[in-house]
């Protein structure tokens, strides 16, 4: 079994079979996670290198495990523009890394579509870990493997994603990867915060919580950027956390238990209560452990794919 | 210089003439006009079945770069570039540096134009309308207009102050001169690569709404009913509700004309999806209903003018991420071809109206002097192989710049030649 593409840039358009794919290779290394030696050999000799031009701690560790797990070597480049600020491009910077003979890229990038460019300036397999508002396939995955590892299958799910849609390239990739594998999925927030034609991708619209938890088998709450308040899209973190914030009050007429998911790092009582968060059907912490496995998974299928 | 050009196809929708005629031209002047005229020897004889001899075509919104920015484009490789494009005429933008809000920088690309390729492309400026193209301080529009500045024009930025703008038209109708408005209001379009729509909502995309187009024409053509006497231009309308709103001022009267790039009626926000930043130009690519509305907005006579909106960038310029790379494509030399392809092969226009559309009707909006082929005249023309099939290779273009979506397209129909000022010049 082989992937379609030798680039992970997206979950649009991807084949259900490929993702099907990745996350039966990701239980097999969800195993190789609970041995007491975490390593395997795979990808021995390849060179990875996390270029990182926003600032992530988690999906940057969460890569490097997953990378050094599987044997590669590994090389961080992180950044916040410094490169561009001295007047280099992304391909020039990328160029140069790839000069040293690396084999592959993980990228993280604050415009849309980075990876797709970068994916045609560089021969190494480019794995995109957020292209500014748009994909974020791995945490996607992640978040789908959680899904089926607790309910056995995707097919038939209903998934709300609550908070900023316009902005998430989380809720993006989830609603690709979800639709593909035959969930339903809803989107939930202030108006301010949809995207235009949101419901032509197939997901339905809402604005209250109460309204879509009925028939919701989990919601992915996203986290709330406070500086959307300050461009005007909504009034203030008091108001968005009564009135979109995800809490026992506003779940309570679910007809069956929710199961609460988050991609982190939290705003405890602010999008998510911290009762729901800690609570027991909270699996935040497994999508933390499945995100090492996904991404193992990823690196493993493009890696020794040649 | 003897030139007897034969059994062309002679369409001049001025004086209402499409018939197969010879033409004899000796030192720029148009001798003779008749059927199957004699020459002696001294005329070199140039074969014209199948083909069309239209009046010279002008591109009324080039950016030639020049002054300021010459890694991008000259005046000299501009006017190569419409030249090969099949163009008499250019009108350029001032968004050069400096501005072209001075009489000495309109003076300087006048002068310019006239030295290169020995004067076949007549460059005519547009001006800024005020200072820096900030929008905030009237430019010297009587001193702009008296060295040569054929219109006003803010273009690459709006004029967004509606106090600014009525200002503008107020004191530029004393010369009669268009001002010409990149219709967008910023509060809506602010931080925005393409339209704003189901694309870029897939594509996680920042988004250019339609109605910030159409908001800031409306909002002129109150101005316009208001002031009475002023004469506005749309730049490069791209959405059905700008047609719209158009088509009604029309009726109703008002002095409005608008243009619209080859782009808009041939591509659809669809391309985006592929990151190509060649691709990404303001006004955005907007939807099919859009591209169908420009095409339906030419054929009824609401879309006066097909201009390029040529817009030269290099290659490490545009090669960068999407949100970052800048707005705008080359346009000068395919603009013929995606016409004819996409308009007269589609049945959108004949090609008598695709002809006043590149030529009189621009002269008219501008007051240039008229074209007219006939004995007499000065030749000044654009000889058209209407179905003569080509790739585009970007590559194989005479500007500077290569950044161009239309790269391996086919396309039918080309220009085979230009004569202007005494010039003649053969593709």
């Amino acid at each position: 079994m082989k992937l379609q593409s030798r680039h992970l840039l997206g979950l649009d358009g991807m084949p259900k079979d490929d993702i099907q794919l990745i996350l039966d290779t990701a239980v097999s290394f969800k195993e190789v996670l609970e041995r007491p030696i975490k390593k395997v050999p795979p990808l021995q000799g390849k060179t990875i290198v996390n270029l990182f031009f926003e600032a992530s701690t988690r999906t940057r560790i969460s890569f490097e495990l997953a990378e050094r797990r599987l044997s590669a070597d590994v090389v961080n480049f992180t950044t916040s523009g410094s490169s561009v600020s001295k007047g280099e491009t992304l391909k020039d910077t990328a160029r140069n890394i790839e000069a040293m003979k690396i084999d592959m890229v993980v990228l993280r990038h604050s415009a849309p579509g980075a990876s797709h460019f970068l994916s045609r300036v560089v021969d190494a397999n480019v794995i995109n870990a957020g292209d500014g508002g748009h994909e974020h396939p791995t945490q996607a995955l992640l978040d789908m493997f959680t899904l089926w590892e607790k309910f056995g299958t995707l097919k038939g799910l209903h998934v709300c994603i609550v908070g900023d849609i316009s902005h998430s390239r989380v809720a993006l990739s989830n609603i690709f990867g979800l639709l593909t594998m035959g969930a339903r999925v809803s989107v939930c927030g202030p108006a301010t915060l949809m995207p235009r034609d949101i419901e032509k991708l197939g997901v339905d619209v809402y604005h209250r919580l109460e309204d879509v938890v009925p028939s919701v088998d989990a919601l992915n709450v996203l986290r709330i950027q406070l500086e959307r308040q300050k461009s005007g899209l909504f009034p203030s973190l008091r108001e968005y956390q009564r009135y979109f914030g995800v809490t026992k009050e506003k779940i309570a007429k679910a007809s069956k238990p929710i199961t609460i998911m988050h991609p982190g790092p939290i705003n405890r009582d602010v999008e998510l209560s911290a009762d729901l968060a800690d609570g027991e059907h909270s699996v935040i912490l497994q999508q933390v452990t499945n995100g090492v496995a996904i991404r193992m998974a990823v690196l493993y299928l493009l890696g020794t794919m040649n | 210089m003897k030139l007897h050009l034969k059994n062309g196809r002679v369409i001049d929708p001025l004086t209402g003439t499409d018939e197969i005629l010879d033409l004899q031209i000796v030192n720029g002047i148009i001798e003779k006009v008749g059927k199957s005229l004699s020459s002696d020897k001294t005329f070199q004889n140039v074969d014209l079945r199948d083909k069309i001899i239209a009046p010279g075509f002008i591109d009324m919104h080039v950016h030639l770069r020049e002054p300021g920015f010459e890694h991008k484009e000259t005046i000299e490789s501009g006017v190569l570039s419409a030249r090969e494009g099949g163009f008499t005429a250019v009108c350029c933008m001032p968004n050069t540096e400096p501005t072209i809000d001075d009489e000495s920088v309109v003076r300087y690309v006048i002068e310019k134009g006239k030295s290169v390729w020995n004067g076949i492309v007549d460059v005519y400026p547009i001006a800024a309308a005020t200072k820096g193209r900030k929008g905030e301080e009237l430019a010297p529009i009587a001193e702009l207009v008296s060295a040569g500045a054929v219109a006003l024009s803010d273009d690459g930025s709006p004029i967004s102050s509606a106090g600014m703008m009525r200002r503008v038209l107020e004191y530029s109708s004393m010369y009669g001169i268009p001002v010409i408005q990149h219709a967008e209001e910023p509060t809506l379009s602010y931080g925005g690569s393409m339209n704003e729509g189901y694309v870029s909502t897939r594509l996680g995309m920042p988004g250019i709404p339609s109605i910030a187009e159409e908001m800031m024409v409306a909002r002129d053509l109150l101005l316009l009913r208001y002031l009475e006497k002023a004469k506005y231009h749309v730049a490069h309308i791209s959405t059905k509700g700008t047609v719209e709103i158009v088509r009604h001022a029309k009726r109703e009267g008002l002095t409005v004309t608008c243009e619209v790039t080859p782009h808009h009626f041939t591509l659809t926000d669809d391309v985006v999806s592929s990151f190509d930043t060649n691709t990404k130009m303001n006004p955005p690519l907007r939807r099919t209903d859009d591209v169908v509305a420009m095409k339906e907005g030419l054929r009824d006579g609401t879309i006066d003018v097909i201009a390029t909106d040529h817009a030269p960038h290099t290659v490490d310029e545009k090669e960068v991420e999407y949100t970052q790379a800048p707005f705008g494509i080359v346009g000068l030399e395919t603009a013929v071809g995606l016409s004819i392809t996409g308009l007269v092969d589609e049945g959108y226009l004949s090609i008598s109206q695709l002809i006043e559309k590149f030529s009189a009707n621009p002269r008219r909006i501008l007051s240039l002097p008229t074209i007219k082929i006939a004995a007499g005249e000065r030749a000044n023309l654009t000889l058209l192989d209407p179905t003569f099939e080509w790739t585009v290779d970007v590559n194989s273009f005479s500007s500077k710049s290569k950044n161009s979506p239309f790269g391996g397209k086919r396309l039918r129909g080309k220009a085979i030649g230009v004569i202007n000022n005494g010039v003649v010049h053969f593709l």
